[in-house]
């Protein structure tokens, strides 16, 4: 069997045709037993370039085993597995559980089986080659999960100015920015796959001149966007042969801002390593204490179920204050109307709050040289926005809003993208199913509001038609802890933070609310770096 | 009163004057002799003077102004001088009496609105009445004798870009909103608008009441359209469209011209546009004064059509005077220059470029070019610069090779697939040479003898070996050499083409199509005649078109055409006058290498073991020439007959840009089913998902003409079975057809037993369907 046909098999587990699956499954099945026959039981040489190659392949068996959309291929993967295990070949199992470390792998994959919208679109993507464990995570929201992959999907691979090796280093070296290696490792290999060069991969210094000058910016827009000048556009764009164009700079924002956001909901989520790569399945065996430890961590335990529900009981009410607090700021609204300098010192005080809420422990975590070496100056990371001595000017939306002026812009130099991110903003801003953990039909936009305009606010842009007294009044402290870390420095989010806010809420309103932390925090780069192009040009 | 028109002579020259701050907004008092311009960090208000702007007051007071000076929107009373009203970004509406002794002049604030309001707006004739419109989605209108507003409009949580009142109806105005609706309200009913259509796609942020056309609304969105729409019908009707080049921010109607408004841009486009709408090409006037974009204009009278004020981002505020406006229309050049689908050519210039031509003889059979059926009447009202084109259309010769008609034949008749290999190239073979192809023709029977199994001796076109054979073999063999002399002959013969066919174009081109008239005819019959002005294709919109580097991009293509069958003369042929047509391509010779082809051959014979794939590098270049050339069918058929043999050896990325290419000539030339069958045979993953892509049919009920999302058969609005049989009236749940004329139908079976005995609609509504 030569390479083609074993794409074309691959491919054939992916189709939507039943007959094909099967005939795909069976073709594939010849060729594990041929291969395992060959090998011979007990391969005790790990070494040996045919039993790693079988052990990919493994791998990539036990993946579809439990993510395959269709359940006839993921039941005979499960069945082949067991019957070539009975030969005496060592098979893998799934390392951690499930797609995020934080929910429980049996709720997630429940969404599927239930929604048949989420269903088609699970299948599409895996048809494409991409159902990733972010996707699997997103799956809580078929509507957002869509505009998602379809935005996505034209960045990467639709028509564009940039080359597509380009576009997966850049996704490299924005992930990596925020040591995101489940991003970086998922872009190396199709960086790998569309031609890219190796030594790229050695550090920013193996790659092109051109790519190297985007280091700054990719650095200044993770980080401190609002020191974002044209100088710096200036730089990019008249760089004599190394230069960039404006279409193709404005690709690389956007996907600059894509990935760093999407890391952001990759470690605000928890998110795994997909089964079939490194690090997402072993070889070894179980050994008992660890898999005790393991699971409980990962909440797949009984036990960790029981105490979850010990301490919901305990701060039961939370969601009760919250919506009586909601229905108190409707109300009073009309009346007491504070004077203009109060809310002005109440959008500086939140600011400055936002300054003092700490983001984490101080554990000092070095990246890993395996990641960091895709970026340059490690040190620089998120900066308060207000920091004495220097003073940067709010940005007003009323003066740049994505509406009228961000979206122009994209649509003029990269057409269509325009359309695809005002979709995916919209979506993931109105997108509601009236409900609060427990309760029917409450209206969430104000608690929505709140959340998109705070994180704007710790970027410093500022509306002027908003009252941020309320995210006061909406936000308690461990929650806008846990915003704050994940978009200013989501390597840094745990476990802990993220089941220490809104502990009655769901996990999907969880995932919910980390989508609106994403288009949010992207948002606001891009509107920091399209304003930067914007005054460029004129 | 009303005669102020005068006004305009006191100061009118371009002028303007800086200012401290961005503005936002402007507007003029009535009497056109002060301007009020509002920013987040200005307001202030300028008399305009003969001899520039002098700053009058500013009503930014207060040691730390609050965000009630922020200003999104700004209007002056029309009837009362001394009112103004803002729109604040924090979502205040703030009215301002001049009158007022002290320094601040703020008279009222509402705070009614919980978001940015984006537009205020007074009544034309009404002196106490206010509407605003917010990013809340409310519109509210307010009586200034109250502390309150007197009415709320709800837009349905969609935020309002703009609102006006109508210049004609009383109780009307018009409200634009962020997704692209528009809504037309009754002042006196705030329950629900009157009306509401979806005039963008995107926000709709402006929007404009004709000043003297009752009825007549011109929008402008984010989708860079301007859009002219006539309400006196029962459905608002889109009777102008204008398309600028950046999303719309302002439009104004420009007084006392009723075709004309000003437009302009939010991002990237700094200019003021001036359009008459009838000529949607090309901007009527335009002044170019601002260096960054411009956010507010305002005609200064509303007599005066001369005059237009605008503020802009870059701090400035500018009188324009309509004669030191540019006209793009004097800089545009009306030429222009297509292709027909057959090798046609349809050419336009001005006139007096055309007869100027030097050395240019009379046509003998009349004038070929295109006989100027619509010349425009000259409009007064229209004060465009009148350009008269000629419009010369070329045909490529009946018979000659440049005609496409070989290409759709050989589409229809090649065989692709359904016979063994060697059947299909013989078939494929002849196909080609009837079609005078002979090219085309040895390649394909060459192909045969390369790739057909050697062990197989009996192969039915043996014969055709030794006769034929020899002659393409000699002919790849040597592609290399050829394809670059060949090339090399080409660009010569190009150039000299080119340059002949420029001095001599009409002349030759014109003898050549006599006698060709009602086909000529037919190409342009659909063009424009139906137009009821009798517009004329020779006016601007042809200007648009024209490019100087045209010529030189199409003429290549077209000599490309002519020259093909030419391409395999060899090259130690002397180049011989640059014009070759059709026919002498055919007689090409080979005597000079007939001695080694016959050498090649016989090797071939006596060596019959040799591996298919040793002919696969050859093979290769040789569909990459024809690709080159031009002939993607050649490229895609050989591949498509050929499959697995030489798939490998070419990359999937070009092939796919061939199927691609051969696909979209074969749909634009109609050939639909042949198209379809180059999908179903390609191999590319990308191709043959194109027959994955878009299969899905919607359909909408019979009944509430409402779309059926759910079953096929039964609608969920008005439950009622929507797709009945029209023979026997039960439910359709498998395959329905319906005539596309008076759309009934029923069961695929029973509406074909129908049809066989009658002619008529089974419903009985009298049409003749067909059923084929």
């Amino acid at each position: 069997m030569d390479g083609r046909d074993v794409v074309a098999m691959w491919e054939g587990l992916a189709s939507r045709d039943a007959a094909s699956r099967d005939a795909a499954m069976e073709s594939l099945q010849q060729e594990m037993m041929r291969r395992v026959e060959s090998i011979g039981p007990l391969p005790e040489t790990p070494c040996s370039s045919s039993a790693s190659h079988l052990n990919r392949v493994l791998a990539r068996i036990l993946m579809l085993s439990k993510r395959c959309p269709y359940g006839d291929v993921r039941e005979k993967c499960i069945w082949l597995l067991r019957s070539i295990q009975d030969i005496g070949v060592r098979i893998p199992r799934p390392l951690g559980n499930g797609p995020s470390r934080f929910i429980p792998e049996k709720e997630i994959l429940q969404v599927s089986k239930v929604d048949a919208r989420t269903q088609s679109i699970f299948e599409e993507a895996f048809s494409l080659g991409h159902l990733d464990n972010i996707s699997l995570v997103m799956g809580f929201h078929p509507q957002y999960l869509e505009s998602f992959l379809r935005t996505q999907h034209y960045l990467l691979q639709m028509d564009g100015p940039l080359s597509l090796h380009y576009r997966h280093y850049i996704g490299i070296m924005a992930a990596a920015r925020h040591q995101c290696s489940y991003l970086v490792n998922l872009h190396v290999n199709d960086f790998l796959q569309v031609g890219g060069d190796p030594k790229w991969l050695n550090g920013l210094e193996g790659a092109p001149q051109k790519l190297q000058a985007l280091g700054e910016l990719n650095k200044i827009l993770a980080h401190r966007p609002w020191l974002l000048t044209k100088t710096h556009i200036e730089s990019l764009l008249k760089a004599e042969e190394n230069s960039w164009s404006l279409a193709e700079l404005i690709h690389a924002v956007v996907l600059l801002t894509h990935y760093h956001s999407l890391a952001s909901f990759t470690f605000g989520c928890g998110i795994t390593p997909d089964i079939h790569t490194d690090g997402g399945h072993t070889f070894r065996p179980p050994s008992l204490s660890g898999y005790c430890v393991c699971d409980i961590a990962n909440g797949n335990g009984a036990l960790e179920e029981m105490l979850g529900n010990q301490q919901v009981a305990e701060v039961s009410g939370e969601v009760e204050v919250l919506m009586e607090r909601m229905k108190q700021l409707q109300e009073c609204r009309d009346e007491e109307e504070a004077s203009q300098e109060e809310m002005t010192t109440r959008f500086e005080r939140e600011k400055t709050e936002s300054m003092l809420v700490a983001t984490a422990e101080d554990e000092e975590c070095v990246p890993s040289r395996d990641v960091s070496r895709h970026f340059e100056d490690p040190s620089y990371g998120y900066q308060d926005f207000s920091r004495r001595g220097e003073h940067v000017p709010t940005f007003r939306v009323q003066d740049y809003s994505w509406e009228d002026h961000g979206f122009s812009l994209v649509n003029r130099l990269y057409p269509d993208v325009g359309q695809l991110l005002d979709e995916k903003f919209q979506i993931a801003y109105n997108l509601t199913y009236n409900t609060m953990a427990t309760h029917q039909g409450v209206d969430t936009s104000m608690l929505r509001r709140a959340i998109w305009n705070y994180i704007h606010c710790m970027f410093g842009i500022r509306y002027d038609d908003y009252d941020y007294g309320e995210i006061n009044e909406l936000l308690d402290r461990s929650f806008k802890v846990y915003i704050k870390t994940m978009v200013c420095s989501p390597e840094k989010t745990t476990k802990r933070m993220y089941e220490s806010f809104w502990r009655q809420f769901q996990h999907s309103e969880k995932v919910h609310v980390n989508l609106l932390l994403m288009e949010a925090r992207m948002q606001a780069e891009l509107l920091y770096a399209l304003r930067a192009i914007t005054r460029y040009m004129t | 009163m009303e005669k102020m028109a005068c006004v305009s002579t006191v100061s009118s020259r371009t002028m303007f004057c800086h200012l401290d701050a961005p503005a936002n907004a402007i507007s003029v008092c009535r009497d056109a002799t002060q301007v009020v311009v509002a920013g987040r960090n200005i307001f202030k208000i300028y008399a305009m003077e003969e001899d520039g702007f002098v700053e009058r007051l500013n009503l930014r007071v207060g040691r730390k102004p609050s965000l009630n000076f922020s200003c999104a929107d700004v209007m002056w009373h029309q009837m009362e001088e001394n009112l103004l009203a803002t729109a604040a970004t924090n979502g205040a509406v703030v009215t301002w009496n001049l009158a007022r002794p002290c320094r601040n002049k703020q008279e009222h604030l509402f705070t009614e609105h919980k978001r940015t309001v984006n537009k205020v707006c007074f009544h034309p004739t009404e002196v106490h009445m206010l509407l605003s419109g917010s990013q809340d989605g409310f519109m509210k209108c307010f009586d200034l004798r109250k502390k309150e507003s007197v009415s709320t409009f709800s837009g349905q949580s969609e935020s309002v870009r703009d609102v006006q009142f109508s210049m004609k109806d009383y109780f009307t105005f018009a409200a634009s909103f962020e997704n692209g609706n528009v809504q037309l309200w009754d002042i006196r009913r705030p329950d629900r608008y009157e009306r509401m259509f979806t005039a963008h796609t995107g926000p709709v942020f402006c929007c404009d009441w004709h000043p003297e056309d009752r009825g007549w609304l011109a929008t402008g969105g984010r989708d860079k359209m301007v859009k002219v729409w006539d309400m006196t019908t029962n459905r608002a009707k889109e009777i102008y469209c204008v398309q600028t080049i950046a999303s719309v921010a302002r439009v104004k109607w420009r007084p006392e011209r009723r075709w004309h408004l000003a437009t302009c841009s939010m991002m990237v486009d700094h200019n003021i546009y001036v359009w008459d709408v009838r000529r949607p090409f090309i901007p009527f006037a335009t002044f170019e004064e601002h260096k960054d974009v411009t956010t507010g204009i305002v005609w200064s009278h509303q007599h005066d059509p001369y005059v237009l004020l605008s503020g802009s981002k870059d701090s400035t505020l500018y009188q324009h005077i309509f004669k030191d406006a540019s006209r793009p229309v004097d800089r545009a050049n009306p030429e222009g220059l297509c292709f027909g689908l057959f090798g046609d050519l349809a050419f336009a210039a001005k006139e007096s470029l055309m007869t100027g031509e030097a050395g240019r003889k009379p046509y003998p059979a009349g004038d070929r070019r295109y006989p100027i059926f619509f010349f425009k009447k000259p409009d007064v009202t229209e004060q465009f610069a009148q350009v008269a084109s000629a419009l010369s259309v070329f045909e490529s010769e009946a018979d000659g090779s440049s005609r496409m008609d070989w290409f759709i034949k050989t589409a229809r008749r090649y065989l692709l697939s359904g016979k063994p290999f060697a059947e299909l190239c013989d078939h494929n073979a002849k196909v080609a040479k009837e079609l005078n192809r002979p090219q085309v023709s040895t390649t394909w029977t060459m192909l045969r003898i390369m790739f057909s199994d050697p062990g197989n001796p009996a192969l039915p076109a043996n014969h055709n070996m030794s006769k034929l054979g020899n002659i393409p073999l000699m002919n790849s063999f040597n592609l290399k050499e050829m394809s670059s002399a060949l090339n090399e002959r080409n660009k010569e013969n190009r150039q000299d083409n080119l340059h002949n066919l420029e001095t001599n174009l009409n002349n030759d081109e014109n003898e050549e199509t006599e006698g060709s008239d009602g086909q000529a005819e037919y190409l342009f019959g659909d063009a424009e005649l139906d137009d009821d002005d009798l517009y004329s294709m020779e006016h601007e919109n042809q200007a648009e078109e024209a490019e100087f580097s045209l010529p030189q991009e199409a003429f290549p293509l077209r000599h490309e055409i002519v020259d093909h069958p030419s391409a395999p003369e060899p090259p130690a042929e002397k180049p011989e006058s640059p014009q070759v047509s059709g026919s002498e391509a055919e007689s090409f010779c080979l005597t000079p290498m007939e001695s080694i082809s016959l050498i090649s051959v016989s090797q071939l014979l006596y060596q019959p073991q040799l591996p298919p794939s040793f002919f696969c590098p050859v093979v290769r270049e040789m569909l990459d020439y024809y690709a080159e050339q031009g002939d993607v069918q050649m490229a895609v058929s050989v591949l498509i007959v050929l499959g697995d043999r030489i798939r490998k050896e070419i990359d999937e990325l070009t092939q796919e840009h061939w199927y691609m290419s051969y696909i979209d000539l074969l749909q634009r030339f109609e050939l639909w089913n042949v198209s379809n069958e180059v999908i179903k045979l390609s191999t590319c993953s990308a191709i043959t998902c194109l027959n994955q892509a878009s299969t899905t049919l919607h359909i909408n009920c019979s009944n509430c003409k409402r779309p059926m999302s759910n079953k096929g058969w039964i609608c969920d609005r008005c439950h009622q079975c929507a797709s009945v049989c029209a023979v026997c009236h039960h439910v359709v749940k498998g395959l329905f057809v319906w005539c596309q004329g008076c759309s009934h139908g029923g069961h695929l079976e029973h509406v074909m037993e129908w049809l066989k005995s009658s002619n008529h609609c089974p419903a009985g509504c009298g049409h003749l369907c067909e059923y084929t």
